[in-house]
């Protein structure tokens, strides 16, 4: 029962997958995009977990962990390259 | 090791010491009497020798050199090498002699003397080697100080293009004497001369024989100046006059006359060999004396005519092999061809030694070489004079001068050869006496041209920059000493025959020698025969031809130049440069771009080959697992995201899609179970991903180019080529797994090592040594990043600063 449960939520996953890779392709702006890869980083997040417990490991929990804090990385270092052009900036007193 | 060896080895050691003795004695004694001494020891030490090897004794001795490959300095001393070895000590000290007065304490004299006594024991050394290899290390030597000596005034244009033609066609001979001389080796299984000669009857019917057979013939053709090879002669010329004398008259342009002799108990007696060396000797002969007789400037005339003597001793050579064909009675009669070569190998390196002094003394008293502009310098200059007409005549073929009688014996050498009926001589043959005969004229026109334009007429001194006078007596020795030899060898030519010919002629046709077939008379000189009668046709029509010189000497006017051998020879060159380049231009293009399509496209020609021609491609899908969905729902995935990287519009886009195919990857990770993978990949991924973004930034104004990829066929072709080869080699790989893993031994990490992880363990304990190379490889990594960035050379920022 739960199996099943579980590989439904997997193909469920796959289509929110799909979805986000469309939008990562097709959109308009790189905003659109950098909102896709996030989706996407939160998508294999889940993914991963449904994963873990089909297999029955514990051995993948720190991927999951790892994702959400580097999908969140990821965003905002684009966030920032959108919005000041740069990742780092100098400090002014340089 | 013998005294032999110690006598070569005596130039070299002596040459390092010359510098020294330069720098000690320069202003107040002349550097060239020290090394005068170096010669006449030689020459004394050889001299012991000959009374042992006219009795048919030969001396061998070795010493180790390389004994592992059988490479070891073996001399051997018989009537051949002998009579090199005398020829070149003995012009070699007349030579020293000559320059002590020639070259002026103003020169360079320590590298002049250096030089020459490099080539010295070179040519000692190539004389007297009995290995192949040795003897090529010395062939090698001399071509090397002939260069260098040839551009001693290296300041002047002319001299470096000399040297530089001569290395070059030299240097091209040498090589093709090596691969020879190892093809050679390789069907007698010997480096030595001697055991060669011993085999030399089983070889002709080798594969090898008739190839190592022309490319030694090219070595001996270059270094002797035989056609087409002789263009680097005159402009040798451009070398001190003493060191033409020697290298270019006396020595290393018969090197090539040695080798050929050295190794005719080994080739001849076969026709190609009779008719390569004959054809080709009488080619030169021909073409040296017809061309000498137009040149202008005198040691260009000599340069010609060595190249014409050279020819004749060559074609003697090749007559003469016909004997090891024939044997018994009819062959004394051909053998005399090969003793009239070495007869007038040592009468031309007498006259020619002569004559070039002479040239030189003319040089060095008026300032001109220049046939126009000299003139009635013979009651300014009488022993010069005398000299010269002493070599001149004997190069014509005039009694009472030695030349007479080398040159009527070539004539019998060419009459017996016209009737030979051998290898295919018929009516063929009849062209050796006619082209001799010609030959024969044109040398003595321009033997006269060279005694009689330079002395004889009117005085020109408003021509000429010095005040004529005759030379120092020093400068005068080495010609006299040379002149007297001239004659008296006409007078007393048994003497030399006795002591030196016959054993030379006996090293040269062993079989024979052994028959006892080789005492040559030289007695039968006189008599009223058919070659006397060619020898006064010759003194009549060349007589009656330099009196008409004038009349007929527009002749060579009509000859193109663009046909001159020169001609060729420099375009030829030009075109070799212009091509190299032009296909060098053609696929250096500096595009990173093209040398990636090189690079690929050898990947899939190369590899993708191989997989076809051992018919490498099959697949066996036996052993695969099985394949779930959700993996090819990511594979999908996957395949559309790095599809995306393709044909993206935008950087920013790309960079967004490569992160999200890391990600992907990672979760590929997570499937086929590698959690530190998948930790890894997620990592490195976001850091690649945020460098991207940095790169992104400082990325030049001019390269941000929002275009589409461009897309080209080329491209595509050979990214897909690279794709399906590598598809295709790793499904085979795949199918066809040889042996068992040998991951079973590390299920055993806790045993072995006490670590759950298998992944870690491998990483630090079981192949720790990659992982050290690995951290060290980042931090390599590390600080190239740090120096790129802070030390930033003048102008390495300019597209940043200009924004």
């Amino acid at each position: 029962m739960i199996q099943t449960i579980l590989i439904y939520s997997l193909v469920f996953l796959s289509f929110a997958i799909f979805a986000t890779i469309y939008r990562l392709i097709k959109g308009p702006t790189a905003p659109d995009r950098v909102q896709a890869l996030d989706a996407l980083g939160i998508n294999l997040l889940s993914g991963v977990a449904i994963f873990s417990v089909l297999l029955r490991s514990t051995g993948f929990f720190e991927v999951i962990l790892l994702i959400g804090i580097l999908s969140f990385i990821g965003t905002i270092a684009f966030a920032r390259y959108i919005e000041r052009g740069v990742v780092i900036e100098r400090k002014q007193s340089d | 090791m013998s005294w032999l060896h110690l006598m070569i080895l005596l130039p070299f050691i002596f040459a390092a010491a010359v510098p020294y003795i330069y720098r000690k004695f320069t202003p107040r004694i002349h550097t060239g009497w020290f090394v005068l001494v170096i010669p006449l020891v030689i020459f004394a030490f050889l001299l012991s020798f000959t009374t042992a090897i006219s009795y048919g004794n030969t001396a061998f001795s070795t010493v180790p050199w390389i004994p592992s490959y059988n490479i070891n300095f073996t001399t051997y001393v018989d009537g051949l090498s002998l009579i090199f070895g005398l020829l070149i000590a003995g012009i070699g000290a007349l030579v020293i002699l000559y320059s002590i007065f020639y070259m002026s304490k103003r020169e360079a004299l320590n590298n002049f003397y250096v030089y020459l006594l490099l080539f010295m024991g070179a040519m000692l050394g190539l004389v007297f080697s009995d290995n192949i290899f040795v003897l090529y290390v010395f062939w090698e030597t001399t071509s090397v100080s002939s260069f260098l000596l040839i551009a001693y005034w290296y300041e002047r244009e002319k001299s470096r293009y000399g040297a530089q033609k001569s290395m070059l066609i030299t240097i091209f001979g040498g090589l093709a004497m090596l691969a020879g001389l190892i093809m050679l080796s390789m069907m007698t299984e010997t480096y030595s001369i001697r055991e060669m000669v011993s085999q030399a009857a089983n070889i002709p019917s080798h594969p090898l024989f008739v190839p190592s057979m022309i490319l030694i013939l090219i070595g001996a053709f270059t270094k002797s100046a035989q056609f087409p090879f002789s263009i680097w002669l005159p402009d040798a010329m451009e070398a001190p006059t003493p060191i033409s004398a020697y290298l270019h008259s006396a020595t290393m342009v018969k090197a090539g006359i040695y080798l050929v002799a050295r190794l005719t108990p080994v080739f001849g007696g076969q026709a190609e060999w009779f008719w390569i060396v004959s054809s080709m000797g009488m080619i030169t002969l021909l073409y040296g004396s017809v061309n000498a007789v137009r040149q202008t400037d005198l040691k260009a005339l000599l340069a010609y005519s060595t190249i014409s003597q050279l020819g004749l001793i060559m074609s003697l050579l090749g007559l003469g092999s016909a004997s090891l064909y024939t044997g018994g009675e009819e062959s004394s009669v051909y053998m005399a061809a090969i003793f009239a070569a070495i007869f007038h190998l040592v009468n031309h390196s007498t006259f020619k030694g002569c004559l070039f002094m002479v040239v030189g003394i003319i040089d060095h008293e008026t300032g001109t070489r220049d046939i126009r502009r000299l003139g009635g310098l013979m009651h300014l200059m009488p022993i010069s004079f005398t000299l010269a007409v002493i070599g001149s005549f004997s190069m014509a073929g005039l009694p009472p001068f030695n030349g007479f009688l080398s040159k009527e014996m070539f004539f019998t050498a060419v009459i017996n050869a016209a009737e030979m009926k051998e290898f295919g001589v018929n009516a063929i043959g009849n062209l050796f006496p006619i082209i001799a005969w010609i030959a024969s004229v044109f040398t003595f026109v321009y033997s006269m041209i060279l005694v009689f334009k330079t002395f004889r007429g009117k005085n020109k001194p408003e021509k000429l920059a010095k005040e004529v006078h005759e030379a120092p007596l020093g400068m005068l020795i080495s010609p006299i000493v040379l002149g007297l030899f001239v004659v008296i060898i006409f007078f007393f030519p048994n003497i030399l025959s006795k002591y030196l010919l016959s054993p030379a002629l006996a090293a040269i046709v062993p079989t024979l020698a052994a028959a006892g077939e080789t005492n040559v008379k030289i007695s039968a000189w006189h008599g009223w025969n058919i070659e006397l009668f060619m020898t006064i046709g010759v003194i009549v029509l060349g007589t009656i031809m330099y009196h008409l010189l004038k009349k007929w000497y527009r002749i060579y006017l009509l000859y193109p130049e663009n046909l001159m051998l020169n001609h060729l020879y420099n375009i030829g060159l030009e075109n070799m440069e212009a091509v190299s380049r032009r296909v060098t231009d053609r696929y250096m293009t500096g595009f990173i771009r093209d040398y990636l399509v090189y690079i690929f496209a050898f990947i899939i020609i190369i590899v993708g080959g191989a997989v076809w021609l051992s018919d490498g491609f099959s697949i066996h899908t036996s052993d695969d697992a099985p394949v779930n969905w959700f993996e090819a729902v990511l594979m999908i995935v996957m395949i559309v995201t790095a599809a995306a990287v393709l044909f993206a519009k935008t950087r920013l886009t790309a960079i967004v899609a490569v992160g999200g195919l890391g990600f992907l990857v990672s979760f590929f990770f997570v499937l086929f179970r590698a959690p530190d993978l998948a930790l890894t990949q997620l990592v490195v991924e976001t850091v690649t991903t945020v460098l991207f973004l940095l790169c992104f930034y400082h990325l030049p104004q001019l390269r941000k180019e929002f275009a589409r990829i461009r897309f080209k066929a080329v491209n595509a072709i050979v990214s897909i080529g690279v794709g399906v080869v590598v598809t295709i080699v790793a499904l085979s790989a795949n199918g066809n797994r040889l042996f068992q893993s040998i991951s079973g031994y590390y299920e055993n990490s806790y045993e072995l090592a006490g670590a759950k992880n298998i992944v870690n363990s491998i990483l630090v304990d079981f192949r720790g040594i990659d992982t050290m190379l690995e951290i060290l490889v980042l931090s390599i990594a590390g600080l190239g990043v740090y120096t790129l960035i802070k030390l930033r050379l003048a102008g390495g920022n300019r597209n940043e600063k200009a924004e």
